[in-house]
């Protein structure tokens, strides 16, 4: 039996949930619909001046290398950033799942660097490999690595893929720790009865009745690359060096913010809007329906 | 002691009072440190030289950050009286035409006394137009020199009294250098605006056509020219020898060279008190070096820095305000103050002339090279500044082309070449937007 509110009055129920439209409307659907006007206009820094220019800011943004190349990095980071942050977490709360002396003081642990801020992150860690006075670059200049990421590209991503994983863990860590343990017992210790050995258990057991986890887990963490890595970035590389780092979010807010070109900036907010769009409906659509076995 | 109490809360509401009647002058400006405190002084000074007004200065953050503050602002109908804008941003604010007030026109409208020939022609034509009216009001403004760290110049064998003037002479300093065991020989800051921008004005060679962009919008790049090519094939080669190790787009560079890692740094002259400051070893400030098969070389270089723009749509008595502290900036009193508190250059002639005739440079030497780098030569129409629309931009590009080039990827000609057509895109599209 479903259990319902019944408002007699008709007025009440939209009261109660206007606040919560009104910041919607406000704060959501309102720059929205900002950035796709805008996105049609060629306009000076002041907005003194402006013109319809149709599609023109998205065809140019097509044809423009950076742009491309931002959506290459963009892939090529959230790729890292997901398989690596998935692949850690769940290493990691398989080996917290299996010890039972102390398990909590090690879930805490790994828990913490959840609760700091992104933009910190990204300072710790462009403290600790920073090119001329970063204890990590020490170390490695002492191995022979030449670690210089304000020149070479692979190097500033590897350290923005880095800081981010490293925030990222704990968040997946939870997940996988309590699908992990809402896996049977049962099954499992059939398993071993049957003489499976702990990895082949791992693979044929664990791993698909992990799934749902895992796919929910995907599509937050490609999500959390996208577009909550703003703050990583740019307190350490700033997109940089030539554009290494440079993806599409961190592109919007240089071209819209500090290059002043609100037409180009609003074309790609629109892009990165059908992009955010697309994943929730695949969010909705498949996670829904449940990957299952 | 309530009398005393009530008397004095009397007196804070009369102050109070009289305070209100003060038309009120905001500042947005980007200055920290011993800067803002100085600008803070300055505005502290001119509230008590009048009762008219009150100049009200507000950090607004970095430069970008200030200026995209005031645009939002302006377009809420909001803006300050005052922004001060830096100088890549100088192209965008000019063509904002109705979003400022041109200094030259300010200054006319309130009969303020205002004569354009008494600033300092390598500092006002910057921010002059092509008719010769000065638009915004330069505050401060730095250009880059060559520092070199003297105790590095001992150890390697080498002369510390005599530092490089040429790119060959450099050359044969780094390698000495190298070979003594300098591990970083040569750093720099501000990429693009030393080694493309200043390169180009102290060789007397375009870096764009119609004068750098001050004679029109229609400008194109022409940083791709075989000097161009030559002078950031040289720096590639440095990095791959060992001689030049890149320091990133802004001031990193400086930290490296104080802390005694790097040997020799061109960066911005302004960075020469907080070099003083930390560093534990003598140094000299030198003029940048040139190459001597140039023809004209060395010219003179180019200032960086940034401007005091007046924003539209105050009321008039206001802007009687704003052109009053304008002209008390501009007292040569407080012009060589600023410039020896600072390492800014002074924006006007009697200023400088003011502390030439002190024993200020005797002194501390180095702080007149910047000075007499600008004035090397009368500006030429390659050297007198550039103006391109959406620099922020246009300066992103030459940069990432020039790193390309450092890190190995590309070769000089055709990173220079992208640099030309991607910043070219850049410019046409801000000639569309500035009808």
């Amino acid at each position: 039996m479903e259990k319902r509110v019944v408002f007699r009055s008709s007025w009440l129920p939209y009261l109660l949930v206007a606040p919560q439209i009104a910041i919607t409307v406000v704060f959501f659907f309102w720059p929205a619909f900002q950035a796709v006007f805008y996105s049609f206009f060629l306009q000076d820094a002041f907005g003194t001046q402006s013109q319809f220019v149709g599609l023109a800011n998205f065809a140019e943004l097509f044809r423009s290398e950076s742009y491309l190349n931002s959506i290459r990095v963009t892939a090529v980071f959230s790729t890292l950033v997901t398989v690596m942050g998935l692949a850690v977490a769940l290493a990691l709360a398989v080996a917290a799942d299996g010890i039972l002396r102390g398990a909590l003081a090690y879930k805490t642990l790994l828990i913490w660097p959840y609760a700091v801020a992104s933009a910190v992150a990204g300072v710790l860690f462009a403290f600790l490999f920073a090119p001329s006075v970063g204890i990590i670059s020490y170390v490695l200049r002492g191995m022979g690595v030449d670690w210089n990421w304000v020149l070479r590209g692979e190097q500033a991503m590897l350290l923005v893929v880095i800081a981010t994983v490293w925030k990222q863990i704990s968040y997946n860590f939870l997940f996988f720790l309590a699908g992990l343990q809402a896996i049977p017992r049962s099954l499992i210790e059939a398993a071993a009865i049957d003489g499976a050995g702990p990895v082949r258990r791992f693979w044929t057991i664990v791993f698909p009745l992990l799934s749902p986890t895992t796919f929910f887990l995907l599509v937050v963490n490609i999500v959390h690359a996208f577009f909550d890595t703003f703050g990583v970035i740019d307190a350490t590389t700033q997109g940089g060096p030539a554009g290494a780092t440079q993806i599409l979010v961190y592109k919007v807010y240089y071209d819209g913010v500090k290059a002043a070109d609100l037409g180009g900036s609003s074309a790609q907010s629109v892009v990165l809007m059908a992009i955010v769009i697309a994943l929730t409906v695949v969010q909705f659509r498949y996670i829904e329906r449940r990957v299952q076995y | 002691m309530i009398r005393k109490a009530l008397l004095a809360s009397l007196v804070t509401v009369a102050f109070a009072g009289a305070a209100q009647a003060q038309t009120e002058i905001a500042l947005w400006h980007s200055m920290t440190g011993a800067l803002g405190d100085k600008l803070n002084e300055y505005a502290t000074r001119f509230n008590q030289s009048q009762n008219a007004y009150k100049v009200v200065p507000v950090y607004k953050g970095s430069y970008p950050e200030s200026m995209t503050a005031a645009i939002a602002a302006f377009r809420a109908g909001n803006a300050p009286h005052i922004l001060q804008v830096f100088e890549v941003g100088t192209a965008t604010m000019m063509a904002a035409k109705g979003a400022v007030v041109p200094v030259y026109k300010l200054m006319k409208d309130a009969d303020e006394p205002f004569n354009p020939k008494a600033y300092m022609p390598a500092v006002a034509g910057y921010y002059t137009d092509y008719k010769g009216n000065m638009l915004s009001f330069p505050f401060n403004s730095s250009t880059p020199v060559f520092y070199v760290n003297k105790d590095a110049y001992k150890k390697a064998g080498l002369d510390p009294e005599k530092a490089p003037k040429t790119w060959k002479e450099f050359t044969a300093a780094a390698e000495k250098l190298k070979a003594a065991g300098q591990a970083c020989v040569y750093t720099t800051g501000w990429p693009s605006w030393v080694h493309i921008e200043n390169f180009s004005a102290w060789h007397n060679l375009p870096i764009g056509t119609k004068e750098n962009g001050i004679a029109g919008m229609d400008t194109q790049f022409t940083v791709n020219s075989p000097e161009h090519v030559r002078h950031i094939t040289m720096l590639a080669d440095y990095a791959k020898r060992g001689l030049f190790t890149y320091g990133g787009r802004r001031n990193e560079a400086e930290a490296k060279f104080f802390s005694g890692e790097c040997a020799m740094l061109t960066s911005s002259s302004a960075a020469q008190a907080n070099i003083k400051r930390n560093a534990k070893f003598p140094f000299s400030v030198n003029f940048l070096p040139y190459h001597d098969d140039i023809k004209g070389a060395p010219q003179n270089s180019i200032i960086g820095g940034a401007s005091f723009w007046v924003m539209s749509g105050k009321t008039n008595n206001s802007y009687k305000g704003v052109a009053k502290f304008l002209g008390f900036l501009s007292s040569p009193e407080l012009q060589a103050e600023w410039h020896t508190s600072t390492g800014y250059v002074p924006i006007t002639i009697a200023a400088a002339e003011r502390v030439g005739k002190t024993d200020f440079y005797q002194k501390n030497p180095g702080t007149d090279v910047s000075v007499r780098q600008l004035t090397n030569k009368a500006p030429t129409a390659n050297s007198k500044g550039l103006r391109f629309g959406n620099f922020v931009q246009g300066r992103e590009i030459i940069e990432e082309e020039i790193e390309a080039v450092l890190a190995g990827k590309k070769q000089a000609k055709p990173a220079l070449d992208d640099a030309v057509r991607r910043g070219n895109e850049i410019l046409r599209k801000f000639e569309a937007a500035n009808k």
